[in-house]
């Protein structure tokens, strides 16, 4: 297994297994142990991710843009381990829980802005960010991908849920998968891919690197 | 197009002023923004430069939260419009297909429920085949009536939280209809909230051969109709007063007032202890 990014932790709830967490003000209702907040894999692709083992790159205190960050469920526990946290999300709706969530954070930075749409949020987020975790339910993830790529340094990574009924509901999830990475690699080399299953049905977690 | 940063031609200790750059700037790529900042004596190091980011995200994306969420009323003045053309048109031709069909087959009722049984019908000659169509037709009607009652029951509590929860989905939205918006119902005075939907009554009323309109589709809450008629009047100006500042919650701010609903319900008891006095 490889190590957790430094603030998150394996801890154990209510005496059951071990599962992740990390620190910082409750936000949406989770439990909470000694203030650590428990951070579960089945609601969150991020947290999926960490949880397959995946080496995500992240280490702790890193710049993190967040595409799709909905209401901010995973975002407050990107935001409690990570360093400036840029969070674009286009639905106006959960924007307003996603304020809550930001009100109680230091450097999670709200955006109500269109992933796609990069050139309006250049002017607030910053260049050189360690990593990009991407949950955007929408087509053309690999374009959404590819058009932010310009915020990454030339190390970071970009963590990636990819979710196959976005793109196509009635395509095989694997032919979709392949075709998604296939254009991801236009600007990027993949590092690692793994199934969410149990997890997330249908989605395939990838680790990239802008090439 | 431009190469600056959101804090570049703005007043970056006015989160306000800030948050409109936020909200409405544009750049062709990104920068090291915090350098850059630092280094046009827009903050004086990179810990306060988050500090004054995040003041205008924080005020920049609540203002664009709250004008997108206006356009959104519009999408419900326009359903709840549909839904009562819907129901008219619905029920008029039901009306002539139940009549129709009632002269040909046996046991047909009346109304829309009527016509949705004898559309499930094998018509055998030619008249039966339009009777039979014209029923579906008003049965389709009727279906598409409730399709748009879902999207205003889904969509209202988005628009308007605390006006929903305190006049259901669907009076909320007649509320918002009525006055144009959810921005014109939030400025009308609680009195004209009172007697929207009751425009006639109010003009016979202002020309002096009426008394005045004690509510108008308020009267559909159960805290209107379900109270003793003489304090009917009381119970609707009471409600009206809590619908308007529900809407002037939704509108300004967007928070949920729960307690909104208690102060209402209180309220209401009092009023309604009085008829059994």
């Amino acid at each position: 297994m490889t190590d957790l990014p430094e603030g998150v932790q394996r801890r154990e709830f209510d005496g059951g297994d071990e599962v992740l967490a990390t620190r910082g003000e409750p936000s949406y209702g989770e439990p909470v142990v000694d203030g650590w907040r428990r951070w579960e894999a089945h609601r969150s692709k991020f947290g999926a991710t960490l949880e397959l083992g995946l080496d995500t790159g992240l280490s702790g205190g890193d710049g993190v843009l967040y595409l799709g960050a909905a209401n901010g469920t995973t975002v407050s526990h990107v935001a409690d381990f990570a360093g400036p946290t840029y969070a674009v999300e286009f639905a106006p709706r959960p924007v307003r829980d996603l304020l809550d969530v930001a009100e109680a954070r230091e450097t999670l930075f709200p955006l109500l802005k269109d992933a796609r749409k990069p050139e309006t949020y250049a002017h607030v987020v910053e260049s050189g960010l360690d990593a990009i975790v991407q949950d955007v339910a929408t087509r053309g993830q690999a374009d959404v991908a590819l058009a932010n790529r310009q915020f990454l340094a030339d190390d970071g990574r970009l963590v990636a849920a990819i979710k196959a009924r976005s793109e196509d509901v009635t395509e095989a999830p694997e032919a979709v998968f392949e075709r998604v990475l296939d254009e991801l690699r236009d600007g990027y080399e993949v590092l690692a891919t793994e199934r969410m299953e149990p997890f997330h049905d249908d989605h395939l977690a990838v680790v990239a690197t802008p090439e | 197009m431009t190469d600056k940063g959101w804090f570049a031609d703005v007043d970056v200790r006015n989160p306000d002023a800030a948050g409109d750059a936020v909200r409405t700037g544009r750049a062709d790529a990104p920068d090291d923004w915090p350098a850059v900042a630092v280094a046009d004596g827009a903050a004086s190091d990179e810990a306060e430069y988050y500090d004054r980011l995040r003041a205008a995200t924080l005020a920049g994306t609540r203002a664009a939260v709250r004008e997108r969420e206006r356009a959104d009323d519009q999408q419900l003045v326009h359903a709840v419009r549909a839904m009562a053309d819907l129901s008219d048109a619905a029920n008029e031709v039901a009306e002539r297909a139940v009549e129709w069909a009632g002269s040909l087959f046996e046991d047909v009722e009346g109304g829309v429920e009527g016509a949705r049984a004898v559309a499930g019908r094998e018509p055998e000659t030619p008249a039966e085949e339009r009777a039979v169509a014209l029923c579906r037709r008003a049965a389709d009607l009727g279906d598409e009536r409730e399709r748009v009652r879902e999207f205003v029951e889904a969509q209202a509590p988005a628009v308007a939280p605390n006006l929903s929860m305190l006049a259901g989905p669907v009076l909320a939205a007649r509320l918002i209809a009525l006055a144009g918006g959810l921005e014109e119902l939030a400025k009308m005075p609680s009195g004209t909230v009172q007697v929207l939907g009751a425009e006639d009554a109010l003009f016979a009323h202002l020309r002096g051969h009426a008394p005045s309109p004690k509510h108008g589709v308020i009267y559909t809450h159960e805290y209107v109709r379900g109270t003793h008629p003489d304090e009917r009047g009381s119970a609707s100006r009471a409600l009206a007063g809590k619908l308007s500042i529900a809407a002037r919650v939704d509108h300004y701010s967007g928070d949920r007032r729960p307690e909104l609903r208690d102060e209402l319900d209180e309220r209401m008891e009092r009023i309604r202890a009085r008829d059994t006095e």
